[in-house]
């Protein structure tokens, strides 16, 4: 219990402190500080889970089991490896004037504020404050979006702004449609509560619920970047601070996409209940359809990217149309998938991101033509873009390559043919990443490029940590996946 | 059952109609009388419209020489279908013997016809006002009947029937009810009544602006007991408006049962409700300018809308409420 | 149960849903921008009584207190944020063009007969009087955002925005009289501190653009060129 209030309490008063430090070195070193605080108390509170099974705080308001805490413990994780990438990135960016101290100053508040909202929306128990949550994550991050008041990063922030707020307040109205349901079944005080919904569910009005899960779908899936309510996300990540790219890519989207799951396991709970006319998978099949949709068209769209940080956006919605994809296929197999490539995907991203963020310093310039021979300039980076995008394109000894193994052979399962859509996908998006890898790593060095101040260790242990997924899930996670697996699907798979 | 075929049931519809036309220039005359109070300045007798109408009834009619015979029988057709139009409107009393063909279709039927005629005779002489005034009375009507059906529908879906006299009654019945539908359905047929009679925003009466005139234009031609007989019938149309709108909506007052008493009291409600509305309109005409008018689709676009609102949430809300 | 046997105060309510539909209709086909704020007020007040009435007929004192948070915030902070931003900024006069505004209109009239058919099946399980009010809210929402579409203002856009909003808040009370107070309360947060960001971004916009135009916002085409850094 005290684990879960530290690790919401230390993000909370680190948006606090900061926004009274004015010195953007020292705000820098606090900040990695805060992460790293907020990752241990994180870490503790999955230990508990873990020995004692799931933890419902007294109130009910916050519920935390195998499936949340290990977001929870990965969100953390990567908060604080970008925050140890951030300060030497952003130390260059005020070196090139880019931006301003007072800016940094918002920047560090913002970057805990929305470390908190993030946390506070994977362990809340409470379906409406899940909203506030995401809501408040967009409303800490739109500002940092247009960190470098160009024109270009206000229209992005302008466009993320106000299409993620329209998404989301579907996803309000789909919360009231659930409440209504649940009015009369349990008492009003407790009528939002995931867990009292979850037990009553099988009596829950099928028809509602389905309305609602629409809704919640459309205005979530926002935010998860899904076809076609896509469009803020490529903007955003290309315009925003790179640090910012890599935890919106790495974190938001799966907390977005945290909320759509468990959306769909009450929606389960009240059509497998049997009555007649409703189509017991609809949650399913609808986040089938959309995530085909997004990593269909996604990776089409990564051949036309010219700006490297709108590539790897795009390959971000590929990614999470997967994701969506899995959660919706259900089954053991799927799911394990899925929760599997959640958590490659994060890592592998936000590595990516970093890597991509000192490739541009060097090259000066975010077009990918500009960006050439990193690995003569800076080995460090090449290596690392070089490693970063073949385990993101699911090259074999990479965690990508295992969780879309499974997620393959649950499609052959239950959806055969699908399996040839996956795959021509797959290998579309292979294409598009790959076919402007090579001049950026090996093509040859532009006059007065040089080195820039990096800190490659962040993205040498994810990509390590990917590596080490790939060739052997260690047993504790493996069990850790399981019992979310359990939770999800409602089966095992070990 | 009243039988049809008596006399007596059929007296009392006749002077019902009687009333009607004759008490409609005092109608105008409080307008205008209430008008010039609030502009300070010294207002006419109430009876000046009675005067008006009684001079040019003394006066000789000039005819074009391009005119045609429809021109002359046009202010008799205009006259009598509606009069028949305010046959139609209970003015006292339900279950009268007409009430059976008091039908809202057949009310709107009478006042196209009128109009149809007036646009006709404007054409007829061949100058260039009765064409313009002609061309922009059918554009304007064109756009203010059907939201004067739609709020009617809506009236009538609560009601169920199209005819006033038994929708009056069930709205009685009924006593007071916060209908929705209602209050945008008065709404947007106050509005149509504005276009339709020809007041301020729409049109102006006391003006005859070449720019700006639509009625005035289309009767420019005619003189003497022809001009009175269209400018009393205009008098009467703004009168059903009215009788229309106060019976309609706050029907309360009028006479379910055929006393002297009964008929007195709505006598003495009508009058009343059809004062307080004469206010209502004066003041508009007063505070509000005269709209350009190429804006007035706008205004009948929002009489349109309210109706349809006033149709969806009667639908929407009242319905199995 | 037909309407005329409701009690005056639930025929209230349901007049109340009514206006606050037509102050919806209303913005949409408002295009001074200080009267569309001005309007947004007084659907902001309507909803704010509207809850009161709601509070009042079923005893939910706890609704009171969301009424005068509504009132406060959607009735008179944010129309008089936004007013005064309107004013700083000096384009309180600018009136938009919104193109075939009688399409829009009629789009409007379909979304709100669409909102009717989703929230029939919804509608069919409440035991309440306000039942009927769910379409409405849909309906508020939904014209919100085809708001939202068809305007080029971003002060306008954000009107929608809030507006939309509004029609959640009021799905909520006619729905399931009110959500958990602190859920009410975070959502209030959240809106206030929505108001304040758009007042910050209408600023950046004009620093950057020269203008709350936001077809001037094109810089960003789907397949984006890459970005300089500036040496």
């Amino acid at each position: 219990m005290n684990g879960l209030y530290l690790t919401l309490a230390i993000p909370l008063s680190g948006t606090a402190l900061l926004g009274l430090v004015s010195d953007p070195a020292r705000a820098a070193w606090i900040n990695i500080l805060f992460s790293a605080a907020t990752f241990a108390a994180s870490l503790w509170l999955a230990l508990g889970v873990l020995a004692s099974g799931p933890l419902l705080s007294p109130g009910h308001f916050f519920y935390i089991d195998a499936f949340n805490v290990y977001l929870v413990a990965l969100t953390a994780f990567v908060g604080m490896t970008t925050a140890i990438f951030s300060r030497p990135y952003m130390a260059h960016e005020i070196h090139k004037g880019r931006v301003t101290p007072p800016r940094m100053r918002l920047y560090h508040a913002m970057y805990q504020g929305f470390l908190f909202t993030m946390l506070l929306a994977l362990s809340t128990n409470n379906l409406g404050m899940l909203w506030v949550a995401l809501e408040g994550a967009t409303l800490a991050t739109v500002l940092l979006v247009s960190l470098y008041r160009t024109p270009e990063s206000v229209e992005a922030a302008w466009k993320y702004f106000i299409l993620c707020g329209v998404g989301i307040a579907q996803a309000l109205f789909g919360t009231v449609l659930l409440y209504f349901t649940a009015a009369g079944k349990i008492s009003p005080e407790t009528g939002l509560l995931w867990t009292a919904l979850h037990e009553v569910a099988a009596q829950l009005d099928p028809t509602v619920v389905s309305i609602a899960f629409v809704f919640l779908l459309v205005g979530y899936g926002t935010k998860v970047g899904l076809v076609p309510l896509h469009n803020w996300l490529p903007d955003a990540h290309s315009e925003g601070p790179t640090p910012m790219s890599a935890v919106l890519s790495g974190l938001l989207l799966n907390v977005a996409l945290y909320a759509v799951v468990r959306a769909k396991m009450l929606v389960d709970g009240a059509l497998a209940g049997g009555a007649g006319s409703h189509n017991p998978e609809l949650a399913g099949h609808l986040m089938m359809a959309f995530g085909l949709l997004s990593f269909l068209v996604a990776a089409l769209f990564l051949h036309r990217q010219r700006d490297i940080k709108r590539l790897f956006s795009y390959s971000s919605i590929e990614h999470m149309g997967l994701m969506t994809f899995a959660f919706g296929l259900g089954g053991p197999l799927a799911t394990f998938g899925g929760l599997l490539h959640m958590t490659v995907h994060s890592l592998t991203k936000s590595a990516i991101f970093v890597t991509v963020g000192h490739a541009s310093q060097i090259a000066g310039s975010q077009a990918i033509d500009r960006i050439r021979g990193l690995i003569r300039t800076q080995p460090a980076v090449g290596w690392g873009l070089l490693f970063g995008t073949a385990a993101i394109a699911g090259f074999p000894p990479f965690g990508v390559f295992t969780s879309e193994f499974l997620l393959l052979s649950a499609t052959i399962q239950s959806w055969p043919w699908l399996t040839v859509v996956l795959l021509f996908g797959l290998a579309v998006a292979f294409a598009g990443l790959f076919r402007t890898l090579h001049p950026m790593v090996y093509g040859p060095v532009p006059e007065g490029q040089g080195p820039v101040r990096a800190n490659m260790l962040p993205v040498a242990i994810h990509l390590a940590l990917v590596l080490w997924l790939g060739l052997s899930i260690p047993d504790f996670l493996a069990a850790w996946f399981d019992q979310a697996t359990l939770l999800i699907s409602g089966g095992r798979l070990l | 059952m009243v039988d049809l075929l008596s006399v007596e049931a059929w007296l009392l519809p006749l002077a019902q109609t009687l009333l009607f036309v004759t008490a409609a220039p005092l109608l105008s005359g409080w307008v205008k009388r209430v008008k010039c109070r609030l502009q300070n300045r010294r207002p006419p007798s109430l009876l000046q419209p009675y005067r008006d109408l009684a001079k040019l009834f003394g006066k000789e009619a000039v005819v074009a020489e391009t005119a045609s015979p429809l021109f002359r029988a046009t202010p008799y057709m205009v006259f009598a279908s509606t009069l028949l139009a305010a046959s139609v409107v209970p003015l006292l009393a339900v279950h009268l013997p007409v009430a059976a063909v008091a039908d809202v279709i057949v009310l709107v039927g009478f006042l196209a016809l009128g109009r149809f005629f007036l646009a006709l005779a404007g054409m007829d002489v061949g100058t260039a006002f009765g064409g313009m005034g002609a061309s922009r009375e059918m554009t304007i009507s064109s756009m203010a009947e059907p939201a004067m059906l739609m709020a009617i529908f809506t009236l009538t879906m609560t009601a169920g029937s199209t005819n006033l006299s038994s929708a009056i009654e069930h709205l009685l019945a009924g006593g007071l009810v916060l209908r929705p539908s209602f209050l945008f359905a008065l709404l947007g047929l106050m509005l149509v009544a504005i276009a339709e009679t020809g007041r301020i925003p729409v049109d102006n009466p006391a003006t005859h602006l070449e720019l700006t005139m639509v009625h005035e234009a289309m009767i420019l031609e005619y003189s003497g007991r022809h001009l009175a007989l269209l400018e009393w019938a205009a008098q009467v149309k703004l009168m059903l408006y009215g009788v229309l709108i106060a019976n309609i909506f706050f029907p309360w007052g009028i006479a379910t049962t055929l006393t002297p008493e009964a008929l007195a009291g709505a006598a003495g409600a009508l009058a009343l409700k059809l004062a307080v509305l004469a206010v209502a309109v004066a003041l508009a005409e007063t505070s509000l300018a005269k709209m350009r008018l190429f804006r007035v689709p706008q205004f009948l676009n929002l009489a349109y809308l309210l109706a349809l609102l006033g149709m969806l949430s009667h639908v929407i809300l009242e319905v199995g409420a | 149960m037909s309407f005329a046997q409701l009690a005056l105060e639930e025929q209230a309510i349901l007049l109340l849903a009514a206006l606050i539909l037509f102050t919806s209709f209303s913005l949409l086909a408002q295009t001074r921008i200080i009267s569309s704020i001005h309007l947004f007020a007084w659907q902001g007040g309507l909803v704010a009584a509207t809850t009161a009435m709601v509070a009042f007929v079923h005893h939910e004192p706890h609704l009171y207190i969301s009424a005068l948070l509504t009132l406060g915030l959607k009735a008179l902070l944010i129309p008089w944020m936004l007013h005064r931003l309107v004013m700083q900024l000096a384009v309180a006069r600018e009136v938009e063009t919104v193109v075939r505004p009688a399409l829009v209109l009629l789009a409007a009239a379909g979304l709100v007969v669409f909102s009717y058919y989703v929230a029939l099946p919804i509608e069919r399980l409440s035991p309440l009087a306000t039942r009927n009010t769910i379409a409405i809210s849909m309906a508020v929402v939904l014209l919100g955002m085809l708001m939202m579409v068809t305007r080029r203002q971003a002060v306008t856009q954000v009107v929608g925005f809030m507006s939309i909003e509004n029609g959640l808040f009021f799905a909520a009370v006619v729905a399931t009289h009110g959500m958990p107070m602190v859920v009410e309360l975070g959502i209030a947060f959240d809106v206030l501190v929505a108001a304040v960001l758009f007042g910050v971004f209408f600023f950046q916009m004009r620093e950057s653009f020269d203008s709350l135009d936001v077809d001037r916002l094109n810089r960003l085409a789907e397949t984006g060129e890459g970005e300089e850094i500036a040496p």
